[in-house]
């Protein structure tokens, strides 16, 4: 009863999250100076041909009618057609939604294979040449731009060692650089978390109780400890992950990917309204929905959360 | 050498770094060697060499100049931005802590849905309703990175509104205003000042992101991120367009960060482990 009640509780606020949200940006866009459609139209446009935008951008009625509407619509996940291509929104984001979420996935991958075993070995060997490693890993995965790294990735390993593509996308070795380069910033923060876990875990008094046992070390840090110290990690790497699908739309720019984020970059520079409005609340509910997984599967790893 | 003379060996240099970027970003004219906008077809792409320090583009400005002048441009970012995010989250912050408990939780709501979305798509989003350039970009990361110092904020406010001394200065009959700038603001400064720095370095990031999308600096103005748009069509001519702007963004994010992380260390001592 209480797990049902958690869960509950926790898909109410991902509603009220993307309500939020949606309403943000419904508002955002109308209380900006000027017409959209006057925008859209351009200078040269008649009268008849601007009306005919307003129409089809919904903004010829009353605010409140469009808020009615477009949340109606919202539920049904319909955000319109777009200016540019006249083609549903949501048919867009279908086709180049896979491309950004497998960039994300294989970019979480990369980062999760070289931040948790960093992490462990930092924290089981303190002050060790491994921790020192995961410092400056940290260090630098915080301070270099994830868009500098991949341009610096295809400098090195499409220009001048040419092993890697410079342009297309399709196979999966077009999308190992761009991981890189997403995952690379992103495992910094996990790393530092993991590292962090694990020395906290390591001090427990369990672990005293294991050692009194006589377990062997190797048993107390990686079947003991570790369990332990990855609960709070899985969170953050979910969270990391939403950040990704952010992160995509710079790095997609880089490696002239045709995701998600182009689409997005593309609706910007030609103010295709209808699409950006979708885009964000798409992208927002994506977001809001792995951090709703996220929590689930936490709760699922320590009961503490579900009692409490 | 133990790990405090390493990390304050770094903190020097990074402050020292700072310093650096600041006298840089004042003296801009007299460092600099060129004109930082003037171009000159005839010597595009030159490599670096004793003329050009660190080359030149793709219209023959010299990089060296540039990177110079765009020094400016991060540092104005960093420093409008952290305000703007300071000054609203502070606003909000008291506002929630020291107001109703339903203000509160509005507000925090609010707020917790502002976090809880990819800064940079917010930013992104912000920049293209309210149209590109440098002004609204500093606008949107300001009004990004305002929750988390409102959070901040906030959570002071509550633990020093019970705390004895404020309240003995409530009873005495002191204004709310004045209670919040002897009693409260003076506590919070020191996680404010860690947020900062910290934000510093993330508005430069962000900054830096958006004018290589082409809506943050529009050009001529050198900025960091602008010159990284440009070198990306230039690869394989002029590979040191791509390295060194990014190489300037990287030291200043860094000296950021660590200032920040080690601030954070002597302020709160359980970090330390």
């Amino acid at each position: 009863m209480k797990l049902f009640l958690f869960i509950l509780k926790r898909f109410f606020r991902l509603v009220l999250t993307i309500l939020i949200i949606s309403t943000i940006i419904f508002f955002v866009i109308r209380v900006i100076p000027g017409d959209p459609a006057l925008v859209v139209a351009g200078i040269d446009a008649s009268n008849a041909e601007i009306q005919a935008i307003r129409v089809k951008l919904g903004t010829d009625v009353p605010v409140a009618v469009q808020y009615v509407r477009w949340m109606k619509k919202l539920v049904r996940f319909d955000f319109g057609t777009s200016l540019i291509s006249n083609q549903p929104v949501m048919t867009l984001i279908k086709q180049r939604f896979p491309l950004t979420f497998s960039l994300a996935l294989l970019g979480i991958f990369l980062g999760i294979l070289i931040a948790i075993p960093l992490g462990v070995l930092s924290a089981v060997h303190r002050w060790s040449l491994w921790d020192y490693f995961g410092m400056v890993y940290s260090q630098l995965g915080m301070a270099i731009p994830s868009f500098w790294l991949g341009i610096i990735l295809l400098l090195l390993f499409s220009v001048k060692f040419p092993i890697f593509p410079l342009f297309g996308s399709g196979s999966i070795k077009n999308l190992f650089l761009p991981a890189i380069a997403l995952g690379f910033a992103r495992a910094a923060v996990i790393l530092r978390l993991t590292r962090a876990s694990m020395v906290d875990e390591l001090s427990k008094e369990y672990i005293i109780t294991a050692r009194a046992k006589g377990l062997t070390e190797k048993m107390i840090h990686y079947k003991h400890a570790l369990k332990n110290a990855l609960i709070p990690v899985v969170t953050v790497t979910g969270i990391q992950f939403g950040y990704m699908l952010g992160g995509a739309i710079i790095i997609e720019q880089v490696f002239s990917l045709p995701g998600l984020g182009r689409l997005f970059l593309f609706a910007i520079y030609q103010r295709d309204f209808p699409l950006i409005q979708g885009g964000v609340v798409f992208i927002a509910v994506i977001f809001s929905f792995t951090n709703f997984l996220v929590d689930m599967f936490y709760s699922f790893l320590n009961p503490k959360i579900r009692i409490s | 050498m133990n790990k405090g003379t390493i990390q304050n060996l770094f903190f020097k240099a990074a402050v020292l770094f700072v310093i650096l970027l600041g006298v840089t970003a004042l003296a801009a004219p007299l460092i600099a060697p060129y004109n930082p906008t003037a171009q000159d077809i005839s010597i595009r792409f030159t490599a670096p060499g004793l003329h050009h320090l660190l080359g030149t583009d793709n219209f023959g400005r010299d990089l060296f100049s540039r990177i110079i002048f765009g020094t400016k441009a991060a540092l104005i970012v960093g420093i409008v931005s952290t305000s703007i995010a300071v000054f609203l989250g502070m606003i909000i912050g008291l506002w929630a802590g020291l107001g109703s408990p339903l203000t509160d939780s509005v507000l925090m709501l609010l707020m917790d849905s502002l976090l809880s979305f990819p800064t940079i798509l917010l930013a992104i989003t912000v920049v293209s309703f309210f149209g590109y350039g440098l002004v609204q970009v500093m606008i949107a990361i300001g009004v990004i990175f305002s929750p988390v110092f409102a959070r901040i904020v906030r959570a002071e406010a509550l633990i020093i509104k019970t705390e004895s001394f404020v309240e003995a200065s409530r009873s005495l009959g002191t204004p709310v205003l004045k209670r919040i700038f002897i009693h409260i603001i003076p506590n919070l400064l020191a996680k404010v000042i860690v947020q900062g720095t910290i934000t510093f370095a993330l508005a430069i990031v962000i900054e830096a992101s958006l004018s290589y999308l082409g809506l943050g600096t529009q050009p001529p103005t050198p900025s960091w991120g602008l010159m990284l748009k440009d070198a990306k069509d230039y690869l394989i001519q002029a590979p040191w367009m791509a390295v060194y702007p990014g190489l300037a963004l990287a030291f200043t994010v860094f000296s950021f960060n660590i200032i920040g992380d080690v601030l954070s260390e002597k302020l709160n001592p359980r970090v330390l482990k």
